[in-house]
């Protein structure tokens, strides 16, 4: 295999054409990696808003968005009473708009909802969550983007209301978001009595299996999921997922392109080098392994400029002040293997054609007319 | 070389010349050399649809050690009849053995080239932006040749054409000549039985085309190389052991 150290020659030969696919793989690597890494965080923030203290999240079947889930007021006083449940926390979910912000995210919940318990109180207290007439509680970047502070009276929607408190939590979702008491929040989405879902902490982990066929018995129009299985069924995570692998793939088949056009001139401007190499006794499969191997060093540069790039770009969204706390991306090792084999996988295959013109070369002919 | 070694022992041998200890490629040469290293009988080849004859049946033999002249004018078929000899193309009728082997079989035209066969063009064909030492490595990259064996091979013969001073410029920064004979020591670096020379000294002055060819005889000479030299020009198919008149597709007297 020594003579795939050409490879390296041939790179810093044409190191301008070389660049080109270096950049093409890089651009593809970058996109890919911000996109997956931004959907990942965001959907990690939506399931931890899901998942504080809670094992179990029970919903309404079959719905397409759990901002349509109606959950009622019965139906979370008969899950309380179930014996494997300790807490059971209703939570509302709703769209606001405020001057300037025609969408900020409403969360409808309880006095005792634990997030509160544990969110760090810039102003207010907990204990007087639900207490203060026309209160509303604030996120801190959503503190930060209305420009509001605890006293002051703000618009939501046709409302008018005083901010009774401002906290953060881990959660830039939350972080941006409104809180109402959830009778509150049911009166002003007209949804009394109902909630979005209910977040199930159970007394023993273990009793998980039978909670959900208890529900499924009792409730048949609703659903008991483990978070694990939430994450992984939910409609609009996997339309997420979905949308970034193809939104990165598609960088990919641009960059995939450019590999095949930079491999494709390689071939063409060194038809009569090839032939020489076949002259001085390369064989077909040499010349192949050649093409392939600038190929997949192109992609692995790629690679490790993009992978820069693209955390560059995220550490730059992160701190951008129209993201400020909003982006939190989460890398996970199964998204780089699947980035890394992309950007191989393309590479290799645009150099399929370059590889089987140059592997056909007739010494003679290229040297003949050349 | 064991399916090589085999055919050439079914064509006869000769002792043979000596094999070049330091070469890079294969270390041994076969003890035994064959008496006739090319045998080519009524070669035809016909390019365009049979519309253009180049070689009208070509027979010839060259035999080890010989330095033997293509020579002929411009189009007589010279340069395609070394194509068919060093398997770079193939004959539309006519048998022909090369060192032993069939040239139209592609592994035997990998292990001719590889192995046995050296080539020298009129435009030198190396590669540019390569260093001449880069250069001189590729045959032995081809083969898979250690590090230290090529390296010193590199050496023996960048002296023995006086470009040892040279090895690390690139092809673009050394003279018309200087690449004539890199191109040389590129041929000889595996150790070939046979050198096929395409007009080596066609691009080259006089002078610098008699010191080349001079070069190319005597290393031929001292290193038991068969050249099979393809040139349009009398004087230096005169200096040859042998001359074949080669016209409109045809060796004279063949």
């Amino acid at each position: 295999m020594r003579f795939l150290s050409l490879v390296f020659v041939n790179l810093r030969r044409h190191k301008l054409r070389a660049l080109i696919g270096v950049a093409g793989i890089s651009f593809g690597v970058a996109a890919m990696l911000t996109i997956l890494a931004i959907v990942n965080g965001a959907i990690g923030m939506f399931e931890r808003i899901l998942a504080v203290d809670s094992h179990y999240l029970v919903f309404e079947r079959n719905v397409s968005d759990l901002f349509f889930s109606s959950v009622t007021e019965e139906q979370v006083a008969a899950l309380r009473k179930l014996p494997q449940v300790a807490l059971a926390q209703p939570l509302l979910f709703g769209i606001v708009s405020s001057p300037g912000h025609p969408i900020v995210t409403c969360f409808g919940l309880e006095a005792d909802n634990p997030r509160l318990v544990k969110a760090k109180w810039r102003a207010g207290r907990p204990q007087d969550f639900g207490r203060i007439p026309d209160g509303i509680w604030l996120g801190a970047r959503a503190a930060e983007f209305l420009a509001a502070t605890a006293g002051q009276k703000i618009s939501i929607g046709r409302g008018e209301f005083t901010v009774a408190g401002v906290f953060s939590t881990e959660n830039g979702f939350e972080d941006g978001g409104v809180f109402l008491p959830l009778p509150a929040a049911q009166a002003f989405f007209h949804r009394e009595g109902l909630a979005s879902i209910v977040a199930i902490q159970l007394r023993d982990e273990t009793s998980g299996a039978a909670f959900a066929a208890a529900v499924h018995a009792a409730h048949p129009g609703l659903i008991a999921l483990e978070n694990r299985e939430f994450n992984q069924s939910y409609t609009q995570f996997q339309i997420l997922h979905f949308t970034a692998w193809a939104v990165g793939i598609c960088a990919f088949l641009l960059g995939g392109l450019g590999v095949a056009n930079t491999m494709l001139l390689s071939v063409f401007s060194r038809i009569r080098e090839i032939a020489v190499l076949r002259v001085c006794g390369f064989s077909s499969a040499q010349v192949i392994a050649l093409i392939f191997g600038e190929a997949a060093a192109i992609a692995l540069a790629g690679l490790i400029v993009g992978f820069a790039l693209g955390g560059v770009a995220l550490a730059a969204l992160g701190h951008a002040p129209q993201f400020q706390g909003y982006v939190q991306a989460i890398i996970s090792p199964v998204m780089v293997s699947g980035i890394i084999v992309t950007a191989l996988f393309t590479a290799v295959a645009g150099a399929i054609y370059p590889a089987r013109f140059a592997a056909t070369i007739q010494p003679a002919e290229a040297l003949r007319y050349e | 070389m064991s399916e090589a070694s085999g055919r050439e022992d079914d064509v006869g041998g000769v002792p043979s010349p000596r094999r070049d200890a330091a070469a890079p490629g294969g270390g041994t040469r076969p003890t035994g050399e064959p008496r006739v290293l090319i045998s080519g009988r009524d070669l035809h080849k016909t390019y365009d649809d049979g519309r253009v004859r180049v070689l009208d049946g070509v027979s010839l033999e060259v035999r080890a050690g010989e330095v033997v002249a293509l020579w002929g004018a411009s189009g007589s078929g010279k340069s395609t009849l070394l194509h068919l000899l060093g398997g770079l193309d193939v004959a539309d009728a006519g048998e022909l053995t090369v060192c032993g082997l069939d040239p139209r079989n592609e592994t035997h035209r990998l292990e001719l080239r590889r192995r046995h066969l050296g080539f020298v063009f009129q435009l030198h064909n190396l590669i540019p932006d390569l260093t001449v030492e880069e250069n001189l490595r590729v045959p032995a990259l081809a083969v898979g040749a250690g590090a230290a064996a090529t390296q010193a091979r590199v050496r023996e013969l960048a002296q023995s054409v006086g470009l040892d001073h040279r090895l690390s410029h690139r092809i673009q920064d050394i003279s018309g000549g200087e690449r004539q004979r890199a191109a040389i020591c590129r041929a000889l670096m595996n150790s070939p039985r046979l050198l096929l020379a395409d007009e080596p000294t066609g691009s080259l002055d006089e002078v610098t085309g008699d010191t080349v060819f001079g070069l190319l005889r005597q290393l031929a000479k001292e290193r038991g190389v068969t050249v099979v030299l393809a040139t349009h020009e009398r004087r230096f198919a005169e200096q040859c052991d042998r001359q074949l008149r080669v016209r409109q597709g045809r060796i004279e007297g063949s």
